[in-house]
C-alpha cells in the first residue's frame, strides 16, 4: 500500500516535471545564468548588501524589458542561485554544478577575493568569462596571464593602501594633520595583506607609525585597541578592518573620544548601515571605496535598487557588481549568441558604459577605480581614485 | 584599574553568553549547539523592538524572556524529550543532543535569514561615554554588565535558596536519584532548558546594544559559551560565572599589556590547560 502510494506520487511528480519541461520548450528562448555567493556564514553580511540585491535587480530589469537581445530574439533570464555558506570548497562545488549539471550559459562572478581566486580554475576549464567585482589582489598580472577569461575591476591591495597614504599626505600637506599614524588591522588574510602593504608606503610618505597592532577576527571588545591607539597620541587613525570590527572600532573611538582629524576604517564604512548607525557622527570618516553618487546614472541606479530590493546599495562595490552585470549583458547582446568564448573576446576589446562610468579592460584589468571615500553630508563620496572623475577633496574630521 | 574595569565588563558579556547554556547542559543534560542562534534571535528581537517601536532593548527583554521560554519549552518537549527517553546512557544522550541541536541551529539560521535577511545589524542605544575614575566606558556595556550581575546573582540565589532551585540542582547532580525521591525529572529538565533559553535570549538582547550581529554569527557565541561552561565545570553555575569573568580579565589584560592579536590564543591556552590539569572544570567534581 505504502509502496503503491509512493509509485503513484512518483509518477505524478514525473508527469508534472515533463509538463514543465515541455511548457518551457514552448516558451521563447531563455538564457540560463548561474550565481553562487554566501547567503550564510561570515561573509553573508557583506554579500546580502553588495551582491544578492544586485542579482535580483539586474534579472528583474532585464526580464521586465523582455530579456537579453540575441540574434534569435529576446531571451529571458532563468536564474539559478546557490549559497556557498562562505566556504571555498562549497563555492567550487557550486560553480562545477552550475557548469556541468545545470549547464548554465553564463555565471556571475562570486563574492569576495578568496572565492574568485578559488573558483577561477573552474571558470577557466569550462570557458566561462569571470567578471570579478569584489576581488582585490596584487596578483592581477599573474592571474590574468594564467587565465584568459578572468577580468578584474576593483583594484589592487597596494593601490588601496597607497591611496590612503596619498589622502593622508594631502591632509598633511594642507597642515590638517601631523605625521603620526596609528594603524591596526584584523588578523585575517585581508587585514594582514593591507597592513603589510601599508607599512613601507606610509614610511615613504613621511609618516611615523606610532601604534601598529592586530586583533583577531570577531573580537567582542575592541576597547583595548582604541585605548592603545589613543595613548600613542596619533594624528591619524587607520584600521584595515572587516565589517563587525569596523562598527566596533568606530563605536569605541566615539565613546573614548579618539579625536583625530583623519579616521579611516576599511570594509563596510561604505555600507548604508554604517551611516545609519552613526548618523551625524559618521561625518568625515574615511573608508575603503567610495563612488560618485551624484552622477545621473548612479542616482538612477540607487533609486531602482531601493525600489526593487527595498535596500540602499553600498557606496563602493555595489555599483561595481552591477557594472559587471551590465558589461556581461552588453557583451552578450553585441555578440548576439550564447557563445562564451566570443563574449570573453568581446569584453577584452571594448569599452562599456556602466553605472560606474566607462570601463575598458587593459590586459583584462580595469585600471580606473575608486580607492578611498569619505562621509560628507550623509553620503559617502570618493575622495581618491586611480582615474575616475568627480573626486571630492578630503575634509578634516570634526570631533565626535 | 583600566584593565580591571574593561575586563570585568567583558566578563559580564561572557557570563550572559554562557549562563543559559550552563542551565541547559548542566541540568537538562542537553548540549545545545543552537545556543548561539537563540542568542542571536534575542538580538534580532531587541533590534526589531528598537527600530520598529522605539522600545529600548531593556524593555524588549520583557517580551523576549517569556517568548524564548515558551519556544525553548516546546523545543525540549518536541525534539529533546524523545532523545532523553530513548537514551541508554548519558554519553548517548550527549551525542544525540549534539546532532539534533546542530541541525536546529541550521533551521534557526535559515528562519532568521528569511525573516530579517543576511546583512549586518547594528544600532546605537546608550552609546555614550560613562566616566569611571576619569576614564570613559560605553554606557550600554555598563548596563549590560549590571544586568549580567543581576542575572548571575538572581540565578545563584534561586538555585541555592529556593525549593525549585534545589530540585533543579538535584536533577543536575543525579537524575535517577532525583526521580526516586519524587522529583518530576522530565518537567524539571524542560523547565531548566526553557529557562536557559530565556536567559540566553535576554543576553542576546543586551549584547545587541554593542555587538554587530547577523543571522549566521551564532556559532561564535556557541563556541565561547561552550568553552566557558566546560572550563567552569558542567554542573555548577558558580564555575560558569567565575570563568566568564576570568576570561574577560585575561583577554583584556593580554590585549592591553601584550598584543590584541593574542587574546584568542590566550583564551584557548587557558582552555587547554584546564582540560589538561582539571578536565572536570573549576567547580566540577572529580569522578572516582
Amino acid at each position: 500500500m505504502v509502496q503503491n502510494k509512493f509509485i503513484k506520487s512518483l509518477a505524478f511528480t514525473m508527469a508534472i516535471g515533463a509538463l514543465t519541461v515541455f511548457a518551457s520548450d514552448l516558451r521563447a528562448d531563455t538564457i540560463k545564468i548561474g550565481a553562487s555567493a554566501p547567503k550564510t556564514g561570515p561573509l553573508a553580511g557583506g554579500s546580502t548588501v553588495t551582491y544578492w540585491p544586485n542579482v535580483k535587480l539586474w534579472v528583474k530589469q532585464i526580464n521586465d524589458a523582455g530579456g537579453i537581445k540575441l540574434k534569435s530574439g529576446r531571451a529571458k533570464i532563468e536564474l539559478i542561485e546557490y549559497d556557498d555558506r562562505t566556504n571555498p570548497g562549497e563555492a567550487i562545488k557550486n560553480i562545477q554544478r552550475l557548469a556541468t549539471q545545470d549547464k548554465v550559459d553564463f555565471i556571475l562572478g562570486p563574492y569576495g577575493t578568496g572565492f574568485n581566486l578559488a573558483t577561477a580554475p573552474i571558470f577557466a576549464k569550462f570557458n566561462y568569462p569571470l567578471l570579478t567585482h569584489t576581488a582585490i589582489t596584487d596578483k592581477i598580472d599573474a592571474l590574468t596571464k594564467r587565465y584568459s577569461n578572468i577580468f578584474f575591476t576593483l583594484g589592487t591591495t597596494t593601490a588601496f593602501a597607497g591611496d590612503v597614504a596619498k589622502v593622508l599626505g594631502k591632509m598633511k600637506a594642507a597642515g590638517t594633520i601631523g605625521n603620526k599614524v596609528a594603524m591596526v588591522n584584523v588578523a585575517d588574510a585581508f587585514g594582514i595583506e593591507l597592513a603589510n602593504a601599508a607599512r613601507p608606503i606610509f614610511k615613504k610618505a613621511g609618516f611615523e607609525i606610532v601604534y601598529d597592532k592586530s586583533y583577531p577576527l570577531g573580537s567582542p571588545d575592541l576597547s583595548p585597541v582604541i585605548r592603545g591607539a589613543k595613548a600613542a597620541k596619533p594624528d591619524a587613525f587607520v584600521a584595515w578592518s572587516y565589517p563587525p570590527d569596523t562598527f566596533g572600532l568606530t563605536a569605541q573611538a566615539k565613546v573614548q573620544g579618539l579625536n583625530v582629524k583623519a579616521y579611516y576604517t576599511a570594509v563596510a564604512t561604505a555600507f548604508p548601515a554604517f551611516g545609519g548607525k552613526f548618523g551625524k557622527a559618521a561625518e568625515g570618516i574615511l573608508g575603503a571605496g567610495g563612488i560618485n553618487p551624484d552622477t545621473e546614472a548612479m542616482k538612477k541606479y540607487f533609486a531602482a535598487h531601493k525600489k526593487v530590493t527595498g535596500k540602499t546599495p553600498d557606496y563602493w562595490a555595489s555599483g561595481m557588481v552591477y557594472a559587471t552585470f551590465q558589461i556581461l549583458q552588453s557583451a552578450i547582446e553585441a555578440v548576439g549568441t550564447k557563445d562564451r568564448k566570443a563574449v570573453t573576446e568581446y569584453i577584452k576589446k571594448n569599452t562599456f558604459n556602466t553605472v560606474m562610468g566607462p570601463i575598458t579592460f587593459n590586459n583584462q584589468n580595469n585600471e580606473k577605480y575608486w580607492t578611498v571615500g569619505q562621509w560628507q553630508g550623509g553620503k559617502f563620496y570618493g575622495v581618491s581614485s586611480t582615474g575616475r572623475p568627480g573626486e571630492k577633496s578630503p575634509k578634516a574630521k570634526p570631533k565626535w | 584599574m583600566d584593565i580591571l574595569i574593561i575586563g570585568v565588563l567583558l566578563g559580564g558579556a561572557y557570563a550572559l553568553m554562557a549562563m543559559g547554556l550552563q542551565l541547559q547542559y548542566g541540568v537538562a543534560r542537553i548540549m545545545n549547539l543552537a545556543n548561539g542562534e537563540m542568542l542571536v534571535a534575542g538580538s534580532f528581537a531587541a533590534f526589531w523592538f528598537f527600530t520598529g517601536f522605539k522600545f529600548s532593548p531593556v524593555t524588549a527583554i520583557l517580551f523576549v524572556v517569556p517568548l524564548a521560554f515558551i519556544f525553548n519549552w516546546l523545543v525540549y518537549k518536541i525534539f529533546m524529550r524523545p532523545l532523553v527517553k530513548r537514551a541508554k546512557s548519558e554519553g548517548q544522550l550527549e551525542v544525540d543532543s549534539i546532532l539534533s541541536t546542530f541541525g536546529q541551529s541550521f533551521i534557526l539560521v535559515g528562519l532568521m535569514l528569511a525573516l530579517f535577511g543576511g546583512e549586518y545589524f547594528s544600532y546605537s542605544y546608550l552609546e555614550k561615554p560613562f566616566e569611571i575614575l576619569g576614564q570613559a566606558y560605553e554606557l550600554n556595556r555598563i548596563v549590560a554588565f549590571l544586568f549580567a550581575i543581576g542575572l548571575c546573582g538572581g540565578l545563584y540565589y534561586w538555585l541555592n535558596r529556593t525549593r525549585l532551585g534545589l530540585t533543579l540542582r538535584a536533577v543536575s547532580v543525579n537524575p535517577e536519584a532525583a526521580g526516586l525521591v519524587g522529583i518530576d525529572v522530565p518537567n524539571t529538565s524542560a523547565f531548566a532548558f526553557a529557562l536557559g533559553g530565556a536567559v540566553t535570549a535576554s543576553g542576546g538582547a543586551l549584547l545587541s546594544m554593542f555587538l554587530t550581529f547577523d543571522a549566521s554569527v551564532g556559532v561564535i557565541f556557541t563556541m565561547k559559551a561552550l568553552v566557558i561552561v566546560i572550563m567552569g565545570g558542567v554542573r555548577d553555575i558558580r564555575g560558569t560565572i567565575l570563568v566568564a569573568f576570568v576570561l574577560g580579565l585575561l583577554e583584556t589584560a593580554v590585549a592591553s599589556l601584550i598584543d590584541p592579536g593574542l587574546t584568542l590564543a590566550a583564551a584557548y591556552l587557558l582552555f587547554i590547560l584546564t582540560l589538561l590539569f582539571r578536565p572536570e572544570g573549576l567547580f566540577g567534581k572529580r569522578s572516582t
